[in-house]
């Protein structure tokens, strides 16, 4: 708020109006989704070891440290309050692989906030989700690792090292969808419960801090296009391609960053059945068994055309 | 369950805390009279009303001490009978000094009032000019002559006569208290004003949150087949013209018109009784109702208030300040105006005095714009703020004026629910203010 005058005998603030404010804030607002994505942290530690924990640890350590660092010697204020660093950290630490090197994970967060963040200005300047810029490279860098899932240690069901997408890309294996459902097949950290996504998701959508819109025309989305391929015989059926993967993960926790998601209802509309079309045509036609991440990250490159062109008509009609 | 019911409203808007509970089951009170009161020639839109009275004459009480200035203009009348005392500039609740009549008050004196007269055989002029020599003005906010709401140009038909009783600002209770106690005054005032204006049918519009008001005033237009009570979501700004008109008739007024431009006009509550007394009881507006709230204030009322009471004498007889106020607001604290200097009178369109304490205004730091699209989800009037208020603010007028900036009405959803809590309807005020200067200058060149 813009303060102008403060009286010293009455001590009145006087601003220009509104006068009130909700009480939702950017660090709130980081602070719900942290909370939300607790559930995930939880999958992960269970079916792939308390020592996952490390790397989430590493993940966020360097995330913060990045920001702070990259800050310090650009002479800007540190931003570090806002807790998007750190969330950041989380996100990147929650779609690497299990057992992942944590000299890696540095590497990975240090680009993402370095590259994904920092060089366009920082927080809300943006354009690519600095998180999956951060995977992207490592995915770049080190492809082998980046692909080489270890077996859950959950006791019920020790499932090969593959995960569900990269099992029938490569051997025509189709998963069963309860262990997809609870979590216990290979994956990335945060990607494979899809309870546990579902409940974050929900309670994000829930305090309106997710534009439902985004997951919803994802998640329809990718029902529909991978209906139609399923139909035609080339891929197995469309319950199985919502829960592979990180179809679910990037629906409620990646598409939906704000900063580098549509503004109007509209444009989202765009963006969501766009990354949904991407996502099933990388998978059926393309050489990788997944697609979220580019699927993501393409899209956001084309936010700032859907902006222009979708800009509401004004109420009442148009001027003239 | 009105799940499935489909409630009449508009696209967007935001639900603040109400804040209504405060008040909103005491009854309006009268205030004794100020020993001092002070009245701007400014209380309106449009030109400012020219003073006719002379320091140190006695005035009785709706006696005309500034004479209306052209078409859009209004008079103002004495509220009290006394002396006038001096002829000079005060600050107004509006923020700015303005010229403004001081009166002293007599205990002894008349109160001028008029002849009534019986709406069902006046003439529509007599009713129009009624309403125009007691000065009554719009009672929502704006302050619009209300004779020239009434008086369409030949070349426009009003079809639809709208009260307004939706208050839709936080805290403010008074129209309401209006319409749990003068509900048959608020219909006959009214009726008044449909024949005055030529207008088929009557609607009364009222938020679902105020269901004894709507019980009580659909009960009383049981047998009336031209008027009809509406309850409207509750939501936040459903009180403003466009939005209510939307609501209640589907219709949309273009951006840059009059809700005349769609057959409508809107009246606030209190405008309808004020209407009513001018025209059938006789009696000159002195009065206007407040609604004093806020966990600032020590005994929140509300009240029935001479025009021209300064703010402070107000606060007075409400307990005064608590410890820790810290806002004094005119009006609603969504778009009420802050007040810094209390010797400022309540004003024709003053509808509360809202005292604030740092719990209940939440301002916390401004970051940068993290592009979140709330502004624009939230927006009455499906513009973008947060685009508007970075065009204004690198001062990029012209692109600004092509995204609708005129449109916007400053209601503020778009800076309540910022994230990132940027003054965003501040920045297209400014960004209005610089529209207006470039067009100006358009034209001399």
């Amino acid at each position: 708020m813009m303060e102008i005058i403060e009286k010293k005998q009455l001590k009145l603030k006087l601003t220009s109006s509104p006068h009130i404010h909700s009480d939702l804030s950017s660090k709130k607002a980081m602070l719900y989704v942290i909370i939300a994505l607790l559930p995930c942290v939880i999958s992960s530690l269970v079916f792939f070891g308390a020592r996952q924990f490390l790397i989430i640890l590493t993940s966020i350590f360097f995330t913060a440290s990045a920001e702070f660092t990259v800050r310090k010697i650009r002479k800007q204020e540190s931003t570090l309050s806002d807790g998007s660093a750190f969330l950041t950290g989380l996100l990147l630490a929650l779609i690497l692989p299990p057992d992942f090197s944590l000299s890696s994970t540095a590497i990975g967060a240090v680009v993402s906030i370095v590259i994904g963040k920092e060089v366009f200005g920082g927080l809300g300047c943006n354009i690519f989700n600095p998180a999956l810029v951060g995977r992207a490279f490592l995915q770049a860098a080190f492809p082998v690792p980046m692909t080489t899932w270890v077996k859950t240690e959950f006791p019920v069901d020790a499932f090969s090292g593959a995960t569900p997408l990269s099992a029938y890309k490569f051997d025509k294996v189709i998963t069963d969808i309860f262990p997809m459902f609870l979590g216990n097949t290979g994956g990335s950290l945060g990607e494979t419960s899809a309870i546990a996504i579902i409940a974050g998701g929900i309670f994000l959508v829930f305090m309106k801090i997710v534009n439902w819109r985004i997951p919803f025309s994802i998640i329809t989305g990718s029902l529909v296009f991978s209906g139609i391929f399923y139909l035609m015989g080339k891929t197995p059926d469309p319950i199985f391609h919502i829960l592979a993967g990180g179809l679910l993960f990037g629906s409620f926790f990646m598409a939906t960053d704000w900063v580098t998601s549509p503004l109007t209802a509209k444009g989202i509309w765009i963006y969501g059945f766009g990354i949904a079309f991407l996502v099933i045509v990388i998978r059926v036609f393309g050489g990788l068994p997944e697609g979220v991440m580019y699927s993501i990250l393409l899209m956001n490159a084309f936010v700032p055309l859907i902006n222009k062109f979708t800009v509401p008509l004004i109420f009442g009609g148009k001027d003239e | 369950m009105n799940f499935f019911k489909n409630i009449r409203t508009f696209n967007g808007g935001i639900h603040p805390p109400e804040e209504k509970q405060i008040t909103k089951d005491l009854p309006l009170e009268t205030m004794p009279d100020p020993e001092m009161i002070v009245l701007p020639t400014v209380q309106h839109i449009g030109r400012p009303a020219k003073i006719i009275a002379e320091k140190g004459k006695i005035v009785a009480a709706g006696e005309v001490i500034a004479e209306a200035d052209g078409y859009i203009s209004s008079p103002v009348l004495s509220s009290v009978c006394g002396k006038v005392e001096k002829i000079g500039m005060n600050s107004t609740v509006s923020g700015f000094q303005k010229e403004c009549i001081f009166i002293s008050k007599s205990d002894n004196g008349e109160i001028r009032k008029y002849d009534p007269i019986n709406p069902e055989y006046a003439s529509l002029d007599e009713i129009r000019t009624r309403i125009k020599i007691a000065g009554i003005v719009g009672q929502g906010g704006a302050a619009f002559p209300t004779f020239v709401k009434l008086s369409p140009p030949a070349t426009k038909k009003i079809e639809y006569l709208i009260i307004n009783g939706c208050e839709c600002e936080p805290y403010l209770t008074r129209d309401y208290r209006l319409m749990l106690e003068r509900p048959a005054d608020i219909i006959a005032g009214l009726k008044i004003s449909m024949k005055a204006s030529g207008a088929e049918t009557g609607i009364i519009g009222i938020e679902e949150n105020k269901q004894d008001a709507i019980n009580i005033l659909s009960k009383l237009v049981e047998n009336e087949n031209r008027i009809f009570v509406e309850s409207v979501k509750t939501k936040y700004p459903q009180g403003a013209e466009k939005m209510l008109i939307k609501a209640v008739t589907g219709r949309e007024v273009p951006p840059g018109k009059l809700p005349v431009e769609v057959g409508a006009v809107i009246q606030n509550v209190g405008t309808a009784v004020e209407v009513y007394e001018a025209v059938v009881k006789g009696n000159p507006p002195l009065y206007t109702w407040l609604t004093v709230s806020g966990k600032g204030i020590k005994n929140p009322k509300n009240l029935k208030v001479k025009i021209g009471t300064p703010l402070e004498q107000v606060i007075n007889f409400c307990g005064g300040l608590t410890q820790d106020a810290v806002k004094i607001i005119a009006g609603g604290p969504m778009m009420g105006v802050g007040q810094y200097e209390l010797s400022a009178p309540v004003m024709k369109a003053t509808s509360g005095i809202i005292v604030l304490t740092e719990s209940e205004i939440h301002s916390h730091q401004e970051t940068n714009c993290l592009r979140c699209g709330k502004c624009i989800q939230v927006c009455p009037m499906n513009l973008l703020p947060t685009r508007l208020a970075k065009l204004s603010q690198l001062g990029r007028i012209e692109e600004a004026e092509s995204l609708g900036i005129n449109s916007c009405m400053e209601c503020g959803s778009c800076v309540y629910g910022c994230p990132a809590n940027i003054p965003l309807v501040q920045w297209i005020r400014i960004g209005k203010k610089s529209l207006l200067k470039l067009n100006q200058q358009k034209k001399t060149v």
